[in-house]
């Protein structure tokens, strides 16, 4: 590459990541804003906000409800979509590359139509209770994550490994624990990463299956934000981020953002 | 049935029970897709062309004959487009740049494009309507460099929802172009000059076409997450600027229209399902 196009390359990574950052940076900043509008840059800092979260009404059903669906929506996509995967990497599977395209379908779909879709289809056979519809409904959202980043980290393994165990003196389920699941756990704590997080952030479907004492958190600070912006939300965002960038370092130390960057795609 | 008559047939239910076994690990996952997916699909479909007096077309020719429905249309593609263009015109170079980072600026790079991605797409939406305000943080640093004297209208406009929606979206767009540069092998850029090719040259003939299956990946996904966004339209342009998906939400929400919602959400499936196809063709094409 001639030397201004890398000059160009480097303009463009650096504004793409002060860009990026930007939004995260000034939630941070507005939530310890001394007055209820956003003053920015600061003149002060006043924690005051962060103690007023918990008044949100209806903060903490929200919260609960949230965890509650993501982690068992990511704990079934979890088994099932590695179950598939297994399958659909051993090519013992009568049309496995379509069912593969068809697993991660969902993801390229735009989740407001499934929302519809799903509110419909749950209405005709009668299926109706918020709790329920939305745990089923998030599991089409996390299954496509789990699907995807297993069968990106399968297609890496080699199952003969296994055989290799066993006629080093292993048996069957003693080789699948020493060297099967070693080798996957980096992909499965990536798939259950990104799809706890896609579960606990998704508003479009879930705008459908929710009634009103039942809400997501999503839903639940898309009204506040609608109603009465106040830096109390900032504060909320901010933890919120903080949950995430806690997240990502302790799945970065355990198995490398690199890894991430290559099952991304 | 006699012991000797056991070996031949045991081979054959190997592999069935290979098989058995394949099915049943995909049972689960097939169940939910098929479920949960396909079949709530095709019955919106079935909704969109259903009135109270039994087949009709009725809700597609007042979405596709009224001026007003097209135009909602249209604001749904041209944020896609939109988008989809900023986005890769930022992303290509800064692919180019990170795959040539090299030890903790690189994890500094990777770490500022996968915090935005974990990060809630609320809170993100709701960050760019503190920074766009009239007494927000663009228009004071605007007005301190003297390129503008008083604050301009920025938030609830179409340039707010584009750079809001661009900076939501782009990280799905340098990932892919990210995964296809970092394996570029930079000896035939160098073979090309040697060759004679001027640098433009090598560009349009060797690199771009090598990197196409990233930037193709990148397109479509960030098209078909811009073109039926929500959350973004509604916090940062709000009602001047309806799209297939806040009209769809609307239809539900508050108009009680199911028919003619369905009707618009099979019209934004179809677009959806046209880029997935779309792209896996050209990524199929042989060069």
């Amino acid at each position: 590459m001639t030397r201004a196009a890398i000059v160009v390359c480097w303009v463009m990574a650096i504004a793409l990541a002060l860009f990026l950052l930007a939004p995260l940076l000034v939630i941070a900043a507005a939530s310890f804003s001394p007055t209820p509008v956003f003053d920015l840059p600061l003149t002060g800092a006043s924690t005051h906000w962060y103690g007023k979260i918990s008044r949100l009404d209806g903060f903490w059903p929200s919260l609960l409800l949230s965890l509650q669906i993501a982690l068992f929506s990511t704990a079934i996509s979890l088994v099932c979509g590695t179950l598939a995967a297994i399958a659909i990497a051993r090519g013992k599977l009568p049309g496995a590359g379509i069912f593969a395209t068809a697993l991660v379908s969902p993801l390229m779909m735009p989740g407001l139509v499934l929302g519809i879709a799903l509110l419909q289809g749950f209405r005709a056979i009668g299926f109706t209770a918020p709790w329920a519809t939305l745990l089923v409904a998030h599991l089409v959202i996390t299954l496509p994550y789990v699907a995807r980043t297993m069968i990106a980290g399968l297609a890496r393994f080699d199952f003969t490994l296994i055989e290799a165990a066993r006629t080093l003196g292993c048996t069957y389920p003693g080789g699948v624990m020493r060297v099967m699941v070693p080798a996957l756990a980096p992909s499965f704590l990536i798939a259950g990463l990104f799809s706890f997080l896609a579960s606990f952030d998704n508003y479009p479907v879930s705008i459908f299956l929710a009634d009103v004492r039942t809400k997501t958190l999503p839903i639940r600070m898309l009204q506040y934000i609608e109603e009465a912006p106040d830096p109390t939300l900032a504060a909320l965002s901010t933890l919120i981020l903080a949950g995430t960038v806690i997240l990502l370092i302790v799945s970065d130390r355990v198995v490398g953002l690199h890894r991430m960057a290559g099952t991304s795609d | 049935m006699t012991e000797a008559a056991l070996p031949a047939p045991v081979a054959a239910p190997a592999v069935d029970r290979e098989r058995l076994t394949a099915i049943g690990f995909v049972l689960p996952s097939f169940v939910i897709i098929a479920g949960v997916f396909a079949l709530p699909l095709v019955l919106l479909l079935g909704v969109s062309i259903v009135d109270a007096n039994g087949l009709t077309l009725a809700h597609y020719k007042r979405l596709l004959g009224t001026p007003y429905y097209l135009g909602v249309i249209w604001n749904s593609l041209r944020l896609g487009l939109l988008t989809t263009l900023i986005a890769f015109l930022i992303s290509y170079p800064a692919a180019f740049a990170l795959a040539r980072a090299r030890g903790p600026l690189r994890s500094v790079l990777l770490a500022t494009l996968f915090l935005p991605l974990a990060a809630s797409v609320i809170v993100k939406a709701f960050a760019w309507t503190i920074l766009l305000r009239s007494d927000g943080i663009v228009n004071e640093t605007l007005m301190a460099l003297g390129i503008i004297e008083d604050p301009i209208r920025m938030i609830f406009t179409e340039t707010a929802l584009i750079v809001g929606a661009v900076n939501i979206f782009l990280p799905f767009m340098i990932l892919p172009i990210y995964a296809i540069v970092a394996q570029l092998d930079p000896r035939y850029a160098e073979a090309a000059a040697t060759l004679g090719a001027s640098p433009v040259g090598t560009f349009f003939r060797v690199i771009l076409p090598l990197t196409l299956p990233g930037i193709i990946a990148g397109v479509a996904l960030v098209f078909s997450l811009s073109v039926s966004a929500y959350v973004v339209p509604t916090l940062l342009i709000g009602e001047k600027y309806p799209t297939l998906a806040t009209m769809i939400a609307k239809a539900y929400l508050l108009a009680r229209e199911p028919g003619f919602g369905a009707a618009a959400g099979v019209v934004l499936l179809g677009i959806a399902i046209a880029v997935v196809a779309l792209s896996a063709r050209l990524s199929q094409e042989p060069k």
